[in-house]
């Protein structure tokens, strides 16, 4: 018997997971994320750019609070720690533990949407307003869109870790270690965001 | 954990996939069939593109605008760039030939992720019909295939709409493409099998993925906020809206000089698989071969800021430009060098796939020294967005890739089908392609010195008779396609019976049978560690058959 | 009785490249020189191809000698020489290339400073500071050019250039001109303030071997000195819409005399001197 290869697609089994090695498929969902980082690489050096050779009309208005915007900061931290609490509890085979931290946060994660929503309504300017204000919601609004997509994994995974039935075991983790990355990556790219358009 | 079954026990699944032809036509997993539709379907849309390369061609044999409306000749100019590039190009050099050889070559059962690939491969039919079909509903998008805006923002915006979106489809069909290769080249290799045993094409795909995944999002995020600008009136690169039309040209550049190299690294790849073989001598210069790759890639992404040293760029930026693109020039020198001291004393059999490959070099070299004269700011200020840079592009991308690819069909073709193709007519095709090409495109350098600016349907009268000439030498590529189709079609049902291994070749997609099983070998995959072990010592040399005797005998 | 291969070699190489400094000297591609950096760019460009002209005719020959002296005669089934590199050599053709890219690099850069591109971005911000508070201008190539031409005393000739589809304007603020051509005295630098209305468009004389993007919302400069009276071609060499290939216009150089009846007998007001 040779294990010199993982692919077997001929075999009529359903399901990505009996098809791929779970190390390649991270490693290709990690060169995904490499990819969908540059998407934002050229907006945040598309905003810097038009900061630095397009100054403000006079009389546009583009202002940012900074409250609101930390609240938000930190919920998705703490997400990024209760998620990665969740992956622990499955390695140990603790699954309503594990399910309980999914369900957390996921919970932040929709807190944070709700939260980034409340900051568009009251926000003084529109998205055609003026440059900055335009880059401000397609970039935030990027963003939104990776965390509600985040968010329904993160719930999907919870489904999916229900015990009996669930798919999603400690010999299976790789639908939940796949949302973890992802997830933090959505983190992390929030920080380079919150840094570059409220701190700088 | 997982384990290969071996090909025997897939009687079942065998059969919900269709087999024959009809599975070409299916979302089948098999990296070979797979391989084969990008090639098809990349050749459908070549024909396409050529065809409306030649419209370009008609119009400007005569120097006023009279063979279609000025605006269907911008949809036309814009339509031929991107369904050459994103439909023809990029597709056969990668998908179709990365498909089909990269398994082979990491000794592997199929692709790392072969559902991600077949949806990378179906996203494409849709696309190019979208973009084809947006002409006919529409009108095209006008603004060529750099769609700049303003312009892109001020023509209609129906097809520029459909424009965006294709591209997008197709960028995402790329990105999941080049996730796979890397994936596959650098996670599935076979165990015992080394990185610095790969044969070159790897290398180039491994370079040009890298490529693929870092530069092809921004294009794409650059495409979301161009469409945002075209629909709901935001103003990224508006001035009329206080944007910079300008950041524009640096996204979109970030990517589309990356993308020169996605068209031509995988075109090194194969040629420096393709002259070995048929040269019996080592690929010259293996690892100087394989950083020079890794040199332009990393070079490849410092350096489009070449593409506007005529728009608003400050002088720094020029000269770091300059500098960075010039030396590109070193470690594809490199490259040239090595192809030309692998031919150096070899037993080159003159078939279509090596005269196709010398082409290729001889172009190319044209190509890549007109390429360091543009990267020279002050030469660029009088030839940018001229008939030069045309004739310098095509160079590169036609002389340059589109030879690697007619020569990889000639030399894969048996591989592809068990049947030999015939060598006459290939290199009747080579003759008409070489000479059409060069009488199509060698005028044009001297076009774009002299004052013809690039785009337009109308021209100074003191050009007619060289666009005449190169409307003459694209009829001559119009016409060199025919024995080409006539050769694939009627080979693939009467050509001579190849065999395994017609060209006696060391690298594993000819160590089993033609066409291929499902999964490449029946049995245990082959360890290649050497794949260009071809040539003998040189105190052998002499009794291989090389003679005098042996010259005059065969003096021709 | 054969000669040495080495010294074939020699001799070859030599051949070679006094055919290709031949051909990049006496094989003209270029129109009529009409500005002060034409002739700098004539040279740039004669180097250029002088050097590419060598190496693709080496490299041309290399292969065509190689696929007729190594090409497999019928019957012969060897293989060639098992060589796998040569350290020498593969260093001798990265050095090589190397420095020839690194001088040609200099050199051109050496051009594009007497050509006077490398002068800095303020410098065209600086003349009209109060009327462009924030306004970046992105310079083509700079005024430096004044300084390329014997009367260097003179001062530049202003004009304010509009691009739109599909015409260029060009407006002479000495004289409050407005004209479809654009006049200029021989030997006397002129300086042009481009900005486009609608899209990107870009001013290109051949016959000056100078072009520069006219871009909406970002005001370019680019000067110039004409020397060689006659009618040039200004093209639009940026796509701007249907009509882009019927976007032309025309630069009349003038002898200063000529200019300047032109010039009297356009002008809206009176200028003290032009």
């Amino acid at each position: 018997m040779t294990t010199l290869t993982n692919v077997n697609h001929d075999s009529d089994q359903h399901g990505a997971e009996n098809h791929e090695h779970a190390d390649h498929r991270l490693f290709g969902l990690a060169t995904f994320l490499v990819a969908d980082g540059m998407t934002f690489a050229g907006f945040f050096v598309a905003y810097l750019t038009f900061r630095a050779v397009n100054p403000l009309l006079p009389d546009a208005v583009y202002e940012l609070e900074l409250p609101l915007p930390t609240l938000n900061t930190v919920l998705l931290l703490v997400s990024s720690a209760t998620f990665h609490r969740a992956g622990q509890a499955l390695k140990r085979d603790q699954a309503e533990k594990c399910q309980r931290w999914l369900l957390l946060s996921a919970g932040l994660g929709l807190a944070f949407l709700v939260s980034q929503m409340v900051e568009y309504f009251t926000l003084p300017f529109g998205l055609t307003d003026n440059l900055y204000a335009s880059t401000f919601y397609a970039v935030t609004g990027f963003h939104g869109l990776h965390v509600t997509l985040g968010a329904l994994m993160i719930l999907i995974v919870w489904w999916q870790s229900r015990s009996p039935g669930g798919r999603i075991t400690s010999q299976n983790p790789f639908p939940l270690e796949a949302a973890e990355l992802y997830w933090h990556f959505v983190d992390g790219i929030w920080v380079i965001l919150f840094i570059i358009f409220y701190l700088l | 954990m997982t384990i290969a079954i071996p090909p025997t026990s897939n009687k079942k699944s065998d059969q919900l996939q269709p087999n024959g032809w009809l599975r070409y036509f299916s979302f089948s997993l098999d990296h070979k069939v797979i391989g084969l539709q990008y090639l098809v379907c990349g050749f459908i849309f070549y024909l396409i593109g050529g065809l409306l390369g030649s419209a370009i061609r008609v119009e400007l044999a005569s120097p006023i605008s009279d063979f279609m409306a000025r605006d269907v000749y911008n949809q036309v100019l814009t339509l031929h760039g991107t369904v050459m590039i994103f439909l023809w190009i990029v597709p056969v050099v990668n998908g179709a030939f990365g498909n089909y050889l990269i398994p082979f070559y990491v000794g592997a059962r199929d692709m790392a992720f072969p559902r991600l690939n077949a949806v990378a491969f179906w996203m494409i039919p849709p696309a190019g019909l979208l973009l084809i079909s947006s002409y006919f509903i529409t009108g095209a998008a006008q603004s060529g295939w750099t769609a700049y805006p303003p312009l892109s923002l001020t023509t209609p915006a129906a097809g520029q709409i459909l424009w965006i979106l294709s591209v997008l489809f197709l960028g995402g069909s790329s990105i999941f493409g080049g996730i796979n290769f890397i994936a596959t080249i650098l996670k599935l290799r076979r165990p015992g099998l080394k990185l610095m045993q790969l044969p070159m094409y790897c290398w180039a795909m491994l370079g040009t993925s890298i490529l693929v995944v870092l530069s092809t999002p921004v294009l794409a995020g650059t495409l979301i906020l161009l469409s945002f600008d075209i629909v709901v009136h935001t103003g990224f690169f508006n001035p009329g809206l206080g944007g910079n039309a300008v950041v524009y040209q640096h996204l979109f550049w970030f990517y589309s000089h990356p993308a020169v190299y996605i068209m031509v690294l995988p075109a090194f790849g194969l040629v420096s698989e393709i002259l070995p073989v048929h040269c019996r001598k080592p690929l010259f210069g293996y690892t100087s071969m394989v950083y020079s790759i890794m040199a332009i890639c990393v070079l490849g992404l410092v350096v489009w800021a070449h593409h506007m040293f005529t728009s608003g760029t400050p002088p720094w930026m020029r000269l770091f430009f300059t500098i960075a693109t010039s030396f590109i020039a070193v470690p594809t020198g490199i490259k040239f060098f090595n192809w030309l001291a692998t031919l150096w004393g070899g037993r080159i059999s003159l078939n279509s796939a090596v005269l196709f490959s010398c082409g290729f070099i001889v172009n190319f070299v044209l190509g890549g020294i007109t390429g360091v004269m543009l990267a020279q700011v002050p030469f660029d200020i009088h030839v940018h967005d001229t008939y030069f840079v045309v004739a310098h592009f095509h160079y590169v991308v036609y002389g340059g890739s589109v030879f690697v690819i007619f020569a990889s069909i000639y030399h894969w073709y048996p591989k592809f089908t068990g049947r030999m193709l015939n060598e006459n007519l290939g290199r009747f095709h080579f003759l008409l392609t070489f000479i059409g090409f060069n009488l199509c495109f060698a005028p044009q350098h001297w076009l774009g010195l002299n004052g013809m600016p690039r785009r337009v349907a109308e021209y100074d009268p003191q050009f007619t008779f060289i666009n005449q000439l190169s409307s003459a030498g694209a009829l001559l590529m119009a016409i060199s396609t025919l024995p080409f189709l006539w050769n694939v079609v009627q080979s693939a049902f009467n050509g001579p019976i190849a065999g395994d291994n017609p060209w006696r070749a060391l690298t594993p997609e000819w160590l089993t049978s033609s066409p291929p099983p499902v999964e490449n070998w029946n049995g245990e995959a082959p360890l290649v560690t050497e794949p260009y072990g071809y040539g003998v010592p040189k105190e052998q040399l002499d009794k291989t058959g090389t003679s005098n005797s042996d010259h005059r005998s065969s003096g021709q | 009785m054969s000669i040495p291969i080495a010294i074939l070699t020699l001799v070859l190489g030599m051949v070679l490249v006094l055919g290709g400094l031949w051909i990049g000297q006496n094989v003209n591609l270029l129109p009529v020189d009409a500005s002060a950096n034409a002739p700098v760019y004539d040279e740039l460009f004669r180097v250029l191809f002088s050097i590419g002209a060598i190496l693709f005719l080496g490299i041309l020959g290399l292969v065509v000698f190689s696929l007729i002296k190594f090409r497999r005669r019928p019957g012969q089934l060897g293989d060639g020489l098992a060589l796998e590199g040569n350290l020498s050599l593969e260093v001798f053709w990265t050095a090589v290339p190397a420095v020839i890219v690194l001088f040609v690099g200099l050199y051109s850069f050496d051009i594009y400073d007497r050509m006077g591109g490398m002068v800095p971005l303020g410098h065209g911000a600086h003349d009209h500071q109060e009327m462009e508070m924030q306004q970046n201008i992105w310079g083509g190539i700079g005024s430096k050019a004044e300084e390329l031409t014997t009367e260097s005393n003179l001062a530049a000739l202003p004009v304010e250039v509009t691009a739109m589809q599909y015409a260029f304007l060009f407006r002479y603020p000495r004289g409050d001109i407005i004209s479809g051509e654009l006049h200029v005295p021989v030997g006397q630098p002129v300086r042009l303030r481009m900005e486009a209305k609608d899209v990107i468009h870009a001013f290109w004389v051949p016959e000056f071997r100078i072009k520069q993007d006219v871009i909406p919302g970002q005001p370019t400069i680019l000067s110039f000195t004409a020397t060689k009276p006659g009618r040039y071609p200004i093209v639009c060499a940026e796509l701007c819409g249907p009509y882009h290939g019927s976007m032309r216009s025309a630069v009349v150089v003038e002898e200063p005399t000529d200019y300047d009846t032109w010039f009297s007998n356009n002008a809206k007001t009176t200028v003290p001197e032009a």
